[in-house]
Order: structure tokens, then C-alpha cells, then sequence
């Protein structure tokens, strides 16, 4: 029954044995229209992502810097509701969308429209899994109650103030991969990351096991970011730099995008 | 039964929503201020200086002229906060936070803001005890309070504006959160209300319940008994809670807190709560909140600064739930009005948040039964409220 999850963990993978960059890029829904949006997608479905995180805006995105929460402003004008996301994702996989695409969202907006709900809705519609950054594991018996048996992919954040005894636990409720946080901060491309990085991502890569693939997110925006780490992790999430182009160019966004991820997996 | 549970949770409410980075810093506070709160000389310390420094105890004042004014068949006491340093009862909180965040070793100290009084309490402490101090105050709420801006600067500490979301309180707080998931080492966010996650709501009610605590004593002393009804008002909730807890198992004393109707309930302008808001979660807290129907939060508003806040204390969420306290609200116009009637029969002009209390009493009064004791808690003084109240007064 861990379809999803799984389908994330082969897709990472596939990638790996090709000796190729799994990223995980990230934008959020309805960013700066839902056209735009599906355009994007289609184009990252042609650099073979890993998966991608699709955010669902909240008003109050506390684990998030400038240029996400701009990206959040822009997409919620459309004051998007949580069905016409799922829709939308029912409608990108009734046409073949060939990745598990996560949602990224903070906590209320699950809560506002019902765990048990929202668990169903991510099912119909194709949903693989979520994100939830305002979600640590001490609060998250209700959610993963709501997920039993479900097969949808929770994953969980561990960040350079997690003890490798926190990681131990985060690690077992986690499913798809584990979100590892760069840096003790919020979103948003940075020019350099922690020396001690690669180190911790080496701990952190041995609590996994080889079962849970291990993902670095958060500042990471460059090809020499990724070489250093790259024997470090499994795959590489790419937020605000693809969103800071969304910024940029708007509808003429998509391509941009495309050009960009190639030109960072090809080490 | 003890509340809140090891979880952080009032009943249902409570908790601890904040991304991980964050948690092994509320587990450290948590248990910091776990070794304190059994430290007689960290209570000594902060004794001493909310004495000396602060001036407490602050009166209980019985208000004759307005209780004559009511039909004298009840008696009015005024909890006086407004007559601490910097004005307001805020203070209690900040010289207690600050005073644990040395102990802890940090030395930088970040605060959130919206009309200014958490602000200048917390620069205040941060001055006496000196630490380095961030305030973060929405860029709306820099412009409507650039005097309390200026305060702060005097005091030395920077005050950083927030141009996200809506730009006031809300969006400070989420701005003063990233800052602390950034700085994690080296600074504690000092909360100015009973919100946020666990063990904030905890901590800042202990701070807060010396007024409760003080209340009791001194009307024992006046009356020979305790009160029959306590107002407080209620923003985030500090300055009703730490009024309403130490009566929280003295059931024959009726605990009302009051909110702010603003333009009305019936209106989007307004910030009722706990009258007409739902459960989620905000800023590491599961409570009642003004929020659509997809969940995202709603702005609030009042025509007192300080209760313009969509989110309330898990706490308060705890006792509308068990029914412990009521809840009820009242608008800017009832405000205003209490605002000038203190001013003119007592001499004193209340903080326009205060006013909501004393408005309520105004509703009411006619209907209580004779002899009753009131007890009203004047969380704050009303200089910081009298340029907005002239241009309301003269606008209208
Ligand atoms: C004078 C005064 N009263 C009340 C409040 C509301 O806060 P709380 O509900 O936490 O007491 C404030 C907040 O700034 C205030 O300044």
C-alpha cells in the first residue's frame, strides 16, 4: 500500500543509477495563475524531476523568506480553496502528468478542511504526499492516524538543531523522503551554505538506512552547491530560485524554468 | 488535573506548531524556565525589580465616583496596571522573560509589536538588564504609533518593520518566528501575550497572575470577600489571564473577558475571537481564530491597538470551552464612550483597550444585583491613545 511513497523513493532512484541529479523543484499553485502553473509543470516533467512540490498558499507561511512569500501573495489573489487544488490534480493526472507531485502546505489549511477529508481528496485525486513544515512529529498523531494505510507519502523536516535521537524518530514516521533543512533558517537561495553541511548529510544519510531516501533543501540555487553535496544526498530541492524567476518573467516563466534545472542537473 | 498537560495543551487547544527548527529551542526553554520556576531567588530577582522598578503592588482602587454614577447599589474596583512603568501591565511579562533569557545565557532578545507597548516593555527590560534588543512591528503599526517607534529607539532598541501580509501584529510575529528559526542561539523571543506555542502561553500567565494574584489579597482585605464578577479585557489574552487564573477554582467569582466588536460582529472589522471565530492553528497554537473557509487567517480590527489580533490565548480558548470564563465583546463606539466616562468621573483616561472592560461594566451594570463587587482589571494607561481618540472624536 505505499504506492506513492515508494514511487517517489524508484523515480530518486532511476535518477541516481543514471548517475544523473534528482531535484525536487518547488513552486507554489496558482503562482502567478493556474495557466501558468500547469504550463510550468509540463515543462519540469521534461527534465525529469524526482518529484515536485506543489505549494498550496497560506496567509502566514512562518517557515518561509521574501521571495516565497511573495510567490504566496501573487497566488492567493485567485483565492484558491483546497478543492480546486485537488482538482487541479486530478486533472493533470487524468492527462498523464508522469511524477508524484507533493503538496506543500502549512497545518491549518489541512485542519480547516478536515484530515480525514483531506487524506481522501489527496487519494482521488492523485495526490503522493505532503509537506508540512508547521507539522513537527510531536503534534503529528493526528495526521498520521488519518494517513494509516493510506500510502501517501509524509514527509517530515529535520534541520541542523535536530539531535541524531529526534532524526532517529522523525525518520520512522517519515515516508517518501526525508526533507533535511541546510540551514537553521527559513527559504530563499543563499550564496553559500554551512561548511559543516556535508557532514551532517552524511550522519543523517546513515539514521535514514537505505530505505528513506535523504533530500537537501532550503538555499541551494547552484551547480557548485550540488557538486559538493552531491555524494552526500539523494536529491536536491530547488525552491526560491525557480520561484524568483516566476517573479521575473511571469507567464513567460515556464521555459525559463526548463533551461535553468537543466543546466543545474548537468554537473 | 494539570493545565496545560506536558504537550503544552489547555484541553484541546494549545500545543506546539512551529517548524522543527524550532522545537529543541522550546524544549530547552521549557525546561529553563521549569528549573526557575522552582528558584526562589529568580522570583526574588523579579520581586524586586517589578517593586523598585515597576511599582508594584499596583492599587486596587475603588471607584466611587463611577460607582455613585452607576446607582451606588454596586462597588467598582479598578485593578490599577495603567500606574506601572511604561504604562500597561506588559511589563510584568518582559522584566520576567528577560530576566530567564540571562539566566539562559542568550543576549539577544527579539519581540514582536503591534501598537507598541509589548515593544517598549521589552526594550525597557532589555535596557535595565542589558541585552541587545529586535523589535519587529508592522509597517502599518510603525506609522500609525511612531511615537512608541521612537520610545523604543531611545530605549536602544532597533525596530524592524514588516511589509508582509497584512503588515501589522500578525505578520510580526511570523517575522520575529523566522528571525528566532534563524538565530537560534544566540536569542529568545520574548512573547508579549499569552499566545504562541508551548511553554509560552504557560510562562507568560505565571508572569501575568501576580495581578490576580494582588487582587485577591487587597479585596479580602477592603471587602471581607472575594468579587462577584472580574472584567478584563482580552487581545491575545495576558492581561484577562494572569486576572482570571489565580480565581480559576473560586467558581462563585464570575471571570468575563472582553473583546473587541470593533465595527461590529455582523462586519469583517473586528477582533471577537472567541465569539465568532473557529479553531486552527496559528503561530505554534491550536485555538479559535478569525479565519475563511479555506483557513487562511483573516486580518483583525479594533479601534484599540493592542486587541487587533485574529488569534487568542489556547488558555482562553480552554475556559470558553469548560465555560470556566464568558466571553462577550463590545464596540469601538462602546469603547470610546467608557474612554471618556473614566476620564471624566475618575481622572483617569484608560488605555482604549482597558476601555472595553469598563464598557462592558456600563452594559451590564443596570441589571447586576445589589452589592455587587466588581472587579475591573485597567490593563493599561490611555497617553499612547489620545492623538487617535481627538482625530476619532473630531472626525466623526
Ligand atoms: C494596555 C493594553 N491592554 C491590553 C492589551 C492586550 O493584550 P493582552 O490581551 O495580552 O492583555 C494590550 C496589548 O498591547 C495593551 O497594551
Amino acid at each position: 500500500m505505499e504506492k506513492n511513497a515508494s514511487l517517489i523513493k524508484k523515480a530518486i532512484n532511476t535518477i541516481k543509477s543514471k548517475g544523473d541529479v534528482a531535484v525536487i523543484p518547488y513552486i507554489c499553485c496558482w503562482d502567478p495563475d493556474l495557466e501558468t502553473t500547469e504550463a510550468i509543470l509540463w515543462e519540469l516533467a521534461e527534465v525529469e524531476p524526482a518529484c515536485i512540490e506543489l505549494g498550496f498558499p497560506f496567509s502566514d507561511p512562518v517557515a518561509d523568506g521574501p521571495t516565497i512569500q511573495k510567490a504566496i501573495v501573487r497566488a492567493l489573489e485567485h483565492q484558491p480553496t483546497f478543492e480546486a487544488y485537488f482538482e487541479f490534480i486530478s486533472r493533470l493526472n487524468q492527462k498523464g502528468f508522469p511524477y508524484p507531485i507533493v503538496c506543500m502546505t502549512y497545518y491549518n489549511i489541512i485542519y480547516r478542511f478536515g484530515l480525514e477529508k483531506t487524506v481522501e481528496h489527496a487519494l482521488q485525486s492523485g495526490l503522493a504526499g505532503f509537506i508540512i513544515p508547521d507539522l513537527p512529529i510531536e503534534e503529528a498523531q493526528p495526521w498520521i492516524k488519518a494517513n494509516q494505510n493510506s500510502g501517501l507519502a509524509t514527509i517530515f523536516l529535520a534541520t541542523p538543531t535536530s539531535s541524531e535521537d529526534r532524526i532517529q524518530k522523525i525518520v520512522k514516521h517519515t515516508k517518501g523522503f526525508l526533507y533535511y533543512v541546510s540551514i537553521t533558517g527559513i527559504t530563499g537561495a543563499r550564496d553559500s551554505l554551512p561548511e559543516d553541511l556535508a557532514d551532517r548529510l552524511k550522519i543523517t544519510k546513515n539514521l535514514c538506512g537505505n530505505n528513506l531516501p535523504l533530500a537537501v533543501g532550503f538555499g541551494i540555487s547552484k551547480k557548485e552547491q550540488i557538486k559538493l553535496l552531491y555524494p552526500y544526498a539523494d536529491a536536491f530541492i530547488i525552491g526560491s530560485a525557480i520561484v524568483k524567476i516566476i517573479e521575473e518573467k511571469g507567464k513567460n516563466s515556464p521555459k525559463e524554468i526548463k533551461t535553468f534545472l537543466k543546466n543545474l542537473k548537468n554537473l | 488535573m494539570k493545565i496545560p498537560n506536558r504537550k503544552g495543551y489547555f484541553g484541546k487547544f494549545g500545543g506546539r506548531f512551529v517548524p522543527e527548527t524550532l522545537i529543541p529551542l522550546l524544549y530547552d526553554l521549557e525546561k529553563a524556565y521549569l528549573k526557575v520556576k522552582k528558584d526562589p531567588s529568580f522570583w526574588k530577582e523579579w520581586q524586586y525589580l517589578l517593586k523598585e522598578y515597576a511599582g508594584r503592588p499596583t492599587p486596587l482602587y475603588f471607584a466611587q465616583n463611577l460607582s455613585s454614577y452607576l446607582g451606588k447599589k454596586i462597588k467598582i474596583y479598578l485593578k490599577r496596571e495603567d500606574l506601572l512603568h511604561t504604562g500597561a501591565h506588559k511589563i510584568n511579562n518582559t522584566i520576567g522573560q528577560v530576566l530567564l533569557a540571562k539566566r539562559m545565557g542568550k543576549n539577544r532578545i527579539i519581540a514582536e509589536t503591534g501598537a507598541g507597548q509589548h515593544g517598549v516593555a521589552t526594550a525597557t527590560a532589555c535596557a535595565l538588564l542589558g541585552l541587545n534588543c529586535v523589535v519587529y512591528m508592522g509597517a502599518k503599526d510603525t506609522e500609525r504609533q511612531k511615537l512608541n517607534v521612537f520610545r523604543m529607539k531611545l530605549l536602544g532598541a532597533e525596530v524592524v518593520p514588516v511589509y508582509s501580509g497584512t503588515q501589522t501584529l500578525k505578520d510580526a510575529i511570523n517575522e520575529a518566528l523566522r528571525d528566532w528559526v534563524t538565530n537560534v542561539t544566540s536569542t529568545l523571543y520574548v512573547i508579549g501575550s499569552v499566545v504562541g506555542p508551548h511553554p509560552y502561553p504557560m510562562m507568560v500567565r505565571d508572569f501575568q497572575s501576580i495581578i490576580g494574584l494582588e487582587i485577591k489579597k487587597q479585596i479580602l482585605k477592603k471587602e471581607g470577600r472575594l468579587p462577584d464578577l472580574v472584567l478584563a479585557c482580552v487581545g491575545g489574552g495576558s492581561n484577562a489571564m494572569g486576572t482570571f487564573y489565580p480565581f480559576r477554582q473560586d467558581l462563585q467569582v464570575r471571570l468575563v473577558g472582553v473583546e473587541a466588536a470593533g465595527e461590529g460582529l455582523h462586519t469583517d472589522h473586528h477582533s471577537a475571537t472567541l465569539a465568532v471565530g473557529e479553531p486552527g492553528v496559528l503561530h505554534g497554537m491550536l485555538t479559535y481564530l478569525l479565519q475563511d473557509r479555506v483557513g487562511q487567517i483573516k486580518g483583525a480590527h479594533s479601534i484599540a491597538p493592542g486587541l487587533d489580533y485574529p488569534g487568542v490565548g489556547p488558555e482562553h480558548a480552554y475556559f470558553k470551552d469548560t465555560g470556566r470564563a464568558e466571553y462577550v465583546s463590545v464596540t469601538d463606539e462602546e469603547a470610546l464612550e467608557a474612554f471618556q466616562l473614566l476620564s471624566e468621573k475618575e481622572g483617569i483616561i484608560p488605555a482604549l483597550e482597558s476601555a472595553h472592560a469598563v464598557a462592558y461594566l456600563l452594559k451590564i451594570a443596570k441589571d447586576l444585583p445589589k452589592d455587587t463587587i466588581v472587579v475591573i482589571t485597567l490593563s493599561g494607561r490611555g497617553d499612547k491613545d489620545v492623538a487617535s481618540v481627538r482625530e476619532y472624536l473630531e472626525g466623526n
